[in-house]
């Protein structure tokens, strides 16, 4: 079996090896190949994002996904999100010694392959090799640039008022549940798909159709409820959901049952929170809906003036909840 | 039929909560006693639903809190020895002994494993036969079954590496300590539903009979809690002191047979201590002389330490239905999940964890 060695990280023959076989041939792009010690970019017209994220996920292959296209999804959705149009990705690796080369490969097309979905390429990267033990296998970072076309688009929780309404791209949790249904231990026999997924041309549509769009954000980890929370605090404002309106998959629903957890707390990885006024929101509702990206895309909730920064959630019964910020770690429930 | 959906159905829950206003005439103490109840009732927002002299409590049944702090510090010494894996439930992780805590022991490089199901440390035994394997056994009837079973087919199976630090505690004597406080006064009890899947209705029959008072045995989902409420309220009007079942799709009258067999095989009852209510006679089980050697207490001849808690912590009160977590100092403040001081904060169906995730402050 070929494997990863301490070799490949040692900057030497074996490294120029691994760069040229695997990295190069599955990035390639102009940029990449200057093949310098910095990579120079074109000037971009506008406002520059960047953003910054490490996977360390475990498994680093699950159904719907794998840690390179989780690794390049995450950090295009941050720039999206902003209202940047993503442009270029870093990656840096840090792997253990002895992981197969033909894992690396798949994980390094997997990348490649999502990059070029949303037409971003990635310009420069990174590989240390450690000792066993001293990473899980692989730990992937990437960094993501973009810039804001659009000078008057300004995304920020100030713009929010009473009235506008809360949309969500699709069903809770699905990333979250596909996870844990993967860990050992836990023999669960369901077919839950992570959403894991580019999220920039979907983003590209609602911005494109409605100029009302206050606020987006991709609810990762600490779920829906906590991302919510994120963007009220300090607001002046509160958010009421509507429980009967949550998409949430049976499978999701059920599982999250059984561990005592709630689809509202559960990480998802290719779904966009978007807060419009409510003159607009059904016009952005259809626009999400036909991107196959939000089918299922659903107006959950709307904001309220009672100046508390509060997540709401009325249930189906017409009681009424806070939602506070995850505070808990992920473990299953004992009875 | 899946037994789920039926018993979701808003436009039910809204006629029943209906009804109740008009029956309601003076004010009522219920205790939910189970955990999973308590925290259906917030994720449903019940309580704002209920007319306003429905007083819901919450009583001691989250396995985690009603666990003793000296129960936890034997845990902590226990992994601090050569040669150790502890294996646990989830919950248990995360709750503060009197200097340290599972997590922050697994922090420092312990072995402390978290499993779904005891069976699971039998492997782990067999996958490290140099190391002794040590179960964290808590909970009540309804884990006491499935621990029994490991235990049983450790023995049969001849696995020597494998014994259990056992504190489970059983319900019905808890309810009877409860009615008998001259301090508490509940007019009735949401049994725990989970439980008397187990030990099936007849020990909360004798006990409504004997202590005079009405109980129901319901389900968790919204339609089961309103409508135990109100049969509850419909009860304690006609001053009916028994059990009613409205759990049937679970809940048998002579309980689960094989899984209290299974109890009974591995398990005889004998006192327990209650985080808060102290030594509660007949509240816990003890292993049988042919299963002693699983016992890491008579195996390593281990003493229970002795454990002080924090002196403004109210667990033991809330436990009791006596106080609400609101009425503690620490709650929210200086305790939080984040920091928990007591159990009660720790565990996801502890009431003060309860009431914080759900905004009561």
């Amino acid at each position: 079996m070929n494997v990863i060695t301490l070799s490949h990280g040692s900057g030497g023959e074996t490294t120029h090896k691994l760069i040229k076989d695997i990295f190069y041939k599955h990035f390639e792009n102009d940029i990449l190949l200057q093949q310098n010690d910095s990579s120079i970019l074109q000037k971009l017209d506008g406002k520059i994002a960047v953003t910054t994220d490490s996977f360390v996920i475990k498994p680093i292959f699950f159904p719907g996904g794998d840690i390179g296209k989780l690794s390049i999804c995450g950090t295009i959705n941050d720039l999206a999100v902003s209202g940047a149009k993503p442009m270029y990705i870093t990656v840096g690796f840090i792997i253990e010694e002895g992981l197969d080369i033909n894992i690396l490969e798949k994980i390094v097309s997997s990348m490649a392959k999502t990059a070029k979905q949303a037409n971003v390429k990635i310009i420069a990267g990174d590989t240390k090799v450690v000792e066993k033990g001293s990473v899980d296998r692989i730990f992937i970072n990437t960094t993501g640039i973009g810039f804001v076309k659009d000078e008057e688009l300004y995304l920020c929780a100030n713009n929010i008022k009473k009235g506008d309404k809360i949309i969500i791209s699709g069903t809770l949790g699905d990333h979250g549940m596909c996870i844990m249904s993967q860990r050992k231990g836990l023999d669960f026999d369901v077919d839950i798909k992570s959403d894991c997924n580019v999220l920039n041309r979907l983003v590209d549509d609602l911005l494109n159709i409605s100029k009302e769009v206050k606020m987006m954000r991709d609810p990762t980890r600490g779920g829906l409820a906590t991302t919510l929370n994120e963007i009220i605090e300090g607001s002046h404002k509160s958010i009421v959901l509507n429980e009967e309106d949550l998409p949430v998959k049976e499978e999701v629903m059920s599982m999250c049952e059984m561990l005592g957890l709630d689809p509202l707390y559960v990480a998802n990885e290719g779904k966009v929170v978007v807060i419009v006024s409510r003159e607009d929101a059904y016009k952005v509702l259809e626009a999400m809906k036909r991107n196959p990206l939000g089918k299922d895309s659903a107006i959950i909730g709307e904001v309220i003036d009672d100046n508390k920064n509060k997540v709401y959630l009325k249930t189906e019964i017409g009681g009424t909840r806070i939602l506070n910020m995850y505070t808990e770690d992920l473990l299953p429930r004992i009875c | 039929m899946k037994y789920i959906e039926e018993f979701r159905n808003p436009q039910l829950a809204k006629n029943i909560l209906n009804k109740l206003s008009y029956k309601v005439k003076k004010d009522l103490t219920i205790m939910e006693v189970c955990g999973t109840h308590t925290m259906s009732i917030f994720k449903n927002g019940i309580r704002d639903l209920l007319p306003e002299n429905i007083n819901l409590i919450s009583g001691p049944g989250c396995p985690v809190c009603v666990t003793s702090q000296s129960y936890i510090d034997t845990a902590i010494q226990l992994c601090k020895r050569n040669n150790v894996i502890i294996t646990t439930f989830g919950d248990i992780v995360k709750v503060p002994g009197t200097y340290s805590s599972l997590k922050m022991e697994k922090a420092l490089g312990k072995d402390i494993r978290v499993v779904i199901s005891p069976l699971d440390s039998l492997k782990i035994a067999k996958q490290n036969p140099n190391k002794e394997i040590i179960f964290l056994a808590i909970g009540f009837e309804t884990t006491a079954p499935i621990i029994a079973l490991s235990i049983y087919k450790a023995k049969n199976e001849n696995i020597k590496n494998f014994s259990v630090l056992q504190s489970i505690k059983t319900m019905p004597n808890v309810i009877k300590k409860i009615v008998t406080d001259q301090e508490v006064h509940i007019d009735g009890f949401l049994c725990p539903g989970h439980v008397s899947t187990i030990i099936g209705v007849k020990p909360f029959e004798i006990l409504s009979k004997e202590y005079s008072f009405s109980s129901v045995i319901a389900g968790f989902e919204y339609c089961d809690i309103v409508a135990a409420i109100y049969f509850l309220v419909k009860m304690i009007g006609k001053e009916e002191y028994e059990v009613k079942n409205i759990y049937h799709r679970i809940v048998e009258y002579n309980g689960n047979e094989k899984a209290l067999s299974m109890i009974h095989e591995v398990f005889i009852p004998s006192d327990s201590i209650w985080r808060g209510f102290g030594r509660i006679k007949d509240t816990g089980f003890e292993l049988k002389e042919e299963y002693r050697n699983y016992d890491v207490k008579s195996k390593f001849n281990i003493k229970i330490v002795q454990s002080s808690i924090h002196k403004e912590c109210l667990c033991g009160e809330i436990l009791k239905g006596l106080k609400k977590p609101t009425q503690c100092k620490l709650f929210s403040k200086i305790c939080n999940p984040s920091n928990p001081i007591g159990a009660c904060m720790i565990s996801q169906e502890g009431t003060c964890s309860t009431y914080y995730k759900y905004g009561i402050r």
